[in-house]
């Protein structure tokens, strides 16, 4: 009610965030059963968590288990707080912080690809540039008339979005994103890491 | 086993709640739950109480489960029956209070299309449950009951909902038993870590002005935990104050007993938080209303936190020697490590740590003024306290003041006697979770200590406990006022008491006659203690109307934005001290 007298609109005991957030990798193996993934969802919007990218496909038949892969932003105590929340979360068997765990084991960063559908349509120099360039990020037409491509890329964030960018004035039409899928590095897998 | 394993979805639900221990459920029909009704119809196992309105029901589990320390159980209709239910399920999340709570369904072939009361009841609960499910066959429903059950008692207790379509209600299946259940995700750590529980020991005989903050953690952990935690505090002479949630672990009769802490709690139980150089925190989880400001929170002290589960270490409060177990099991080990300790905490130190305290204690924080004329509400609990004590009374409240001055004024001895809305604050709680626990100690004094407002929130349940012969006992403590609601206008929107009065409050002794219970008011201090003695001879439900002095509020206070060391008492609250007692920046934070 006051709020408007001190420009800040808070509840309850604030203590202001100076910590900056970072971005974390997160494989959470859970249950392939109906609502799990909006179980995981709502924890994130419930408690007002961050996804920035979400994959999910059942990755063990026999044992309908789902991997789902989150990349997630906050501070260190923040992130703290989502795994533990998974974690307690009871079809979820195990959560790993992939960006942790390479870090522990040092290297730079896990392995993370996303894939791609970018369709572009122009004529003349346009293009031929577009082509050209797909070339260059190892891009594959998977479609293609005399006025469009579809290209597919696979690859990093960082090289899917750089790839976009440079669609952008070529004559980009609509682009179609997987999220991030993601891999510890070395010869573990998850059930066996941290 | 000879018994027949063939039988229809209703059937199995009474089956698996027969062999989960369910003796009693709490609930209401409707037309997705019939068939489930005329199972319970033939037979005799288990006890179904009728209640008013599903919320009732809700709440009047938590206090069957609270006061037994058994899982609650609730049994509902689609629809309206369900939503009706989404309070008492994030009440009984925020409390951790154990709950099952069966929710019928239209039939599986009709879900998504908008069907007569049908609701996305496990969309809509999913938040408020510590887990849910939708039964889509038969085949499933007897695993998925057992595993509700197992989720609701064992790691951190929660309620747990199970949605059952009605034409799964209808279908054959083949039972299968409990002991072919085992749970492959779920399985919450029971024992601490040996090695933490030992630094925490370290820690605690080094301690010159230790501190034990217990919580509800204690009580749900079962008697065991609090038998251990009367032996630590024997043992170390720390001294202990405990959350609302966690009254009764320790006797408030025991010397080392600094009452309640936080917002309402003592003067002395904050002071000792906030210069304390180690604290134990065992199974209580930082709340807002405990810690007050968290940047002034025991700044100098050492942090031990006991809880099971691992999302509520360093969720709100940094600690640093965290212990991931239920209680019992890790007091067990502190118990015995610290016995067997080598160096115990300095003597000198501790005598002066106590006396310390008792400069604290001295200054009465409690004390209030007394009147010849009208009942101050404190004195109304003593007087409760006093004439119920040796009769092991069972106490519900109802949220607001009357909650607080329950907790300051009544004295509790043991655990599982004291059921609140802790963390929801609902009101409207105490009136059905009186019912609850008088269902599963039917010869028990059982109070609501209830306010005037609150009680009217689940006042129907009146009707359900004259038709169960449910003794409650209904204390309002009636100031015509939602007093908290009145104490927070007074203090932050200069005493503009918008919507805090109730001007048509019903004739309290007429309504419970028209419930056919018994009605009996009192006015003056004078009159009080007699009308208490009827009230607890009396073998049927009461409605108590008790005339307390309007205006008064609750002191101790933490106000908004404070720290524990800036408590306002009873004799420092004159109108402008209350009214500059929260600043602006304070203002925002409630």
């Amino acid at each position: 009610m006051n709020a408007h007298k001190t420009g800040t609109g808070s509840a309850y005991f604030i203590v202001k965030e100076t910590e900056r957030p970072r971005q974390h990798l997160l494989s959470v193996l859970v249950d392939n059963q109906p609502g799990v993934l909006a179980r995981v969802i709502g924890l994130f919007s419930g408690r007002g968590y961050n996804i920035e990218s979400l994959t999910v496909s059942e990755t063990s038949h026999e044992k309908h288990l789902s991997r789902i892969t989150i990349v997630s932003s906050g501070t260190e105590h923040v992130l703290e707080q989502i795994k533990k929340q998974l974690e307690r979360t009871v079809p979820v068997h195990r959560v790993v912080d992939l960006t942790l765990l390479s870090e522990e084991r040092g290297y730079d960063k896990p392995l993370e690809r996303e894939l791609a559908l970018v369709k572009v349509a122009g004529k003349g120099n346009d293009r031929v540039e577009a082509m050209r360039l797909a070339d260059a990020f190892r891009a594959q037409v998977i479609d293609a008339s005399t006025e469009h491509f579809t290209f597919e890329i696979t690859g990093r964030i960082s090289k899917i979005e750089q790839f976009i960018a440079i669609m952008e004035p070529l004559g980009l039409v609509e682009v179609c994103r997987t999220g991030v899928a993601a891999v510890g590095r070395g010869p573990d897998g998850m059930s066996n890491q941290q | 086993m000879s018994e027949k394993q063939e039988m229809s979805g209703a059937e199995m639900v009474i089956r698996a709640l027969a062999e989960n221990g369910v003796d009693t459920v709490f609930g209401y029909p409707g037309g997705a739950v019939l068939p489930i009704y005329d199972e319970i119809f033939q037979q005799e196992e288990i006890q179904h109480i009728l209640v008013r309105h599903e919320q009732g029901a809700g709440h009047a589990a938590e206090g069957y489960a609270r006061s037994t320390g058994k899982p609650g159980v609730v049994l509902v209709t689609s629809g309206p029956g369900a939503t009706n239910m989404v309070t008492a399920l994030q009440d009984a999340l925020m409390d951790s209070i154990p709950l099952v709570c069966l929710t019928g369904q239209v039939p599986t072939p009709l879900i998504g299309s908008d069907a007569f009361q049908e609701a996305d009841t496990v969309g809509i609960t999913r938040p408020c449950t510590k887990h849910n499910w939708l039964v889509r066959s038969v085949e499933e429903l007897p695993l998925v009951i057992h595993e509700a059950f197992y989720v609701a008692a064992n790691g951190r207790p929660g309620p747990v909902l199970i949605d059952i379509p009605k034409d799964v209600q209808f279908a054959m299946g083949t039972y299968i038993p409990k002991s072919q259940f085992k749970h492959t995700s779920y399985v919450p750590r029971v024992n601490g870590e040996l090695s933490q529980i030992q630094e925490a020991v370290e820690l605690m005989a080094n301690a010159k002005k230790p501190i034990i903050y217990t919580g509800g953690g204690v009580i749900n952990s079962g008697k065991e935990a609090s038998h251990l935690l009367r032996e630590l505090v024997s043992i170390t002479n720390f001294p202990i104050t405990s959350t609302l949630m966690g009254l009764g672990a320790y006797p408030a009769s025991g010397d080392n007993w600094l009452g309640m802490l936080g917002m309402h709690g003592t003067y002395e139980a904050n002071w000792a938080m906030h210069d304390c150089d180690v604290m134990v925190c065992i199974g209580a989880r930082f709340d807002d209303r405990i810690t007050g400001r968290i940047d002034g929170f025991s700044p100098n002290s050492k942090k031990i936190h006991i809880d099971i589960d691992p999302s509520s270490i360093n969720k709100n409060v940094r600690v640093d020697v965290p212990i991931i177990g239920d209680v019992a099991h890790v007091l067990e080990d502190m118990v015995r490590l610290w016995r067997a300790h080598a160096t115990k905490p300095d003597k000198a130190a501790l005598d002066a740590w106590w006396a310390q305290i008792g400069e604290w204690r001295d200054r009465r924080c409690l004390d209030y003024k007394n009147s010849k004329d009208v009942i101050m509400p404190q004195y109304a609990i003593e007087r409760l306290y006093e004439l119920t004590k040796d009769k092991n009374a069972y106490i519900t409240t109802e949220v607001g003041q009357h909650q607080m001055w329950a907790a300051q004024f009544y004295q509790f001895d043991e655990p599982n006697r004291w059921m609140t809305s802790g963390g929801l604050g609902t009101m409207g709680y105490g009136l059905p979770a009186a019912l609850g626990v008088q269902i599963a100690h039917p010869d028990a004094l059982v109070i609501d200590i209830a306010g005037d407002a609150s009680v009217l929130m689940n006042m129907q349940e009146m009707s359900c406990a004259a038709q169960f012969e449910a003794p409650i006992k209904i204390f309002i403590m009636n100031n015509q006022y939602m007093g908290m609601v009145r104490q927070w206008q007074q203090l932050l929107h200069g005493n503009r008491l918008s919507h805090s009065y109730t001007e048509a409050l019903p004739d309290f002794v007429k309504l419970a006659e028209a419930y056919g219970a018994v009605g009996i008011r009192a006015e003056k201090p004078a009159e009080l203690d007699d009308a208490i003695m009827e009230m607890i001879e009396v073998d049927k439900p009461v409605i108590f109307d008790c005339r307390v002095a309007n205006l008064a509020n609750c002191f101790p206070m933490i106000p908004s934005g404070k720290a524990h060391n800036e408590m306002l008492l009873p004799d420092d609250a004159s109108d402008e001290a209350v009214a500059t007692a929260i600043d602006e920046k304070g203002k925002q934070l409630v």
